[in-house]
């Protein structure tokens, strides 16, 4: 939909560029009590994905949310982006999402015929997604927000947290990365409406089938990669589960076009806050470029997951998510914990 | 020469300004930056178009020397 104001002009971040940097928020929550509860399996203090709560031995609950400012113009594919992206957190639990509340600011400049195109994406992508939202909450701010709180359900046994990687494994990403630096471009006109049109059919894309097919198989550990980046969470996976992650650079996927434009400094603030955060625990081998480096660090919007899983089990499980996903990719495998969190290679 | 002040803009904006100036071929630029990002964005845009960049830090701000 063509509207009169540009929403992305409302808003200074993009998307998961906007989220506040992982170390900021470690900061912000130094010194709070933890209350324990032990059916709370997964809490704030694991950095994960979502809080699972167990609520008897065949069910726990999933709950998450996630929301940030405008990353395209279009209010339907935003919209439809948020959805995904806020439901992107259960697929990263190994869960299945059933209820969604709206969470929505309005920037004055706003006509009602925008805000209802957003609204509609939303509930398409959650319909999709076999889930269905149930009210919402939304207030009048200086940028427009929108995105969901999201609640799904798991088997406890089956849970899969960020933290569970094993010397072993091999480590799967399921979607390109060089979105946050692709969408920066975007505001200086510098990207081409087909490449436009593939990078917003992969964020408006559910990370459901990937998590489908994941379930089918012993994966050990997942999260969905975002705001943080390739190399911020998987730092935030080799720290949590005590090993060493090795990515290999040339193995990863990411969007051609997001190479030179990297290079010409079209990077947004969110990566060199994911470099500050991580760059001390990763050893950047040597030929690996500052542009390789800076997409390795480049804040995603509803981005792929990213999966630990036995070498033994890897081959089989490629060739079905290939079958459906064809940009998935082994990007790297991990060893027992050495002097670094991440080696990149 | 002008220094270009791009001071209170947030990214792409200062390599938006940057790469616009640059289309005169000048073989100096000079450009005022307040924060870390726009030092970084700016520093690779010039370096892809052949400059080399020197930083001078005062307090919270840069100021980017960018010479062919």
């Amino acid at each position: 939909m063509e509207t009169d104001v540009k929403l992305t002009k409302l808003a200074k971040c993009a998307g998961c560029g906007a989220k506040v940097g992982a170390g900021t928020l470690v900061h912000m929550l130094e010194g709070f009590k933890t209350h324990k509860d032990e059916r709370l399996i997964v809490g704030y203090d694991k950095s994960d994905d979502a809080s699972v709560y167990v609520i008897n031995e065949e069910t726990a609950l999933i709950q998450t949310t996630d929301f940030f400012p405008p990353i395209v113009d279009d209010p339907y594919l935003y919209g439809q982006i948020a959805a995904a992206n806020a439901l992107s957190d259960v697929y990263a639990m190994g869960g299945t999402p059933k209820l969604a509340m709206n969470i929505m600011c309005l920037a004055e400049k706003m006509e009602k015929a925008v805000v209802q195109e957003i609204l509609r994406g939303g509930y398409e992508k959650v319909y999709e997604a076999g889930a269905i939202i149930t009210g919402g909450h939304t207030i009048q701010g200086a940028e427009p927000i929108y995105g969901l709180a999201v609640s799904g359900f798991v088997h406890p046994d089956q849970v899969l947290t960020n933290s569970n990687a094993k010397p072993g494994d091999v480590l799967i990403l399921t979607k390109p990365l060089g979105i946050g630096i692709l969408t920066t471009s975007i505001k200086a006109d510098l990207v081409e409406d087909a490449v436009c049109k593939r990078i917003y059919r992969q964020m408006a894309a559910l990370n459901k089938t990937a998590r489908d097919i994941m379930v089918k198989y012993p994966v050990n550990s997942c999260t969905d990669v975002t705001g943080f980046s390739l190399l911020g969470h998987s730092f935030e996976m080799a720290q949590g589960s005590g090993v060493t992650i090795h990515l290999m650079a040339d193995q990863i996927p990411y969007h051609p076009e997001a190479y030179e434009l990297a290079e010409m400094g079209f990077i947004p603030a969110g990566a060199y806050r994911n470099r500050e955060y991580a760059a001390d625990g990763v050893l950047v081998k040597n030929g690996i470029t500052r542009a390789q480096q800076d997409i390795f660090y480049d804040p995603q919007t509803s981005g792929g997951l990213l999966m630990a899983v036995p070498e033994a089990s890897a081959e089989a499980y490629l060739k079905e998510l290939k079958a459906r996903i064809p940009e998935a990719a082994i990007v790297g495998y991990v060893e027992p914990m050495g002097e670094w969190s991440i080696v990149l290679e | 020469m002008k220094t270009l002040d791009a001071r209170g803009l947030s990214c792409p904006e200062p390599v938006i300004m940057i790469r616009k100036a640059m289309a005169s071929k000048d073989n100096v630029y000079e450009m005022l930056v307040d924060n870390q990002t726009s030092k970084e964005n700016v520093t690779r845009y010039a370096e892809h178009q052949g400059y080399q960049v020197t930083v001078t830090e005062n307090g919270e701000e840069y100021l980017l020397t960018m010479k062919k």
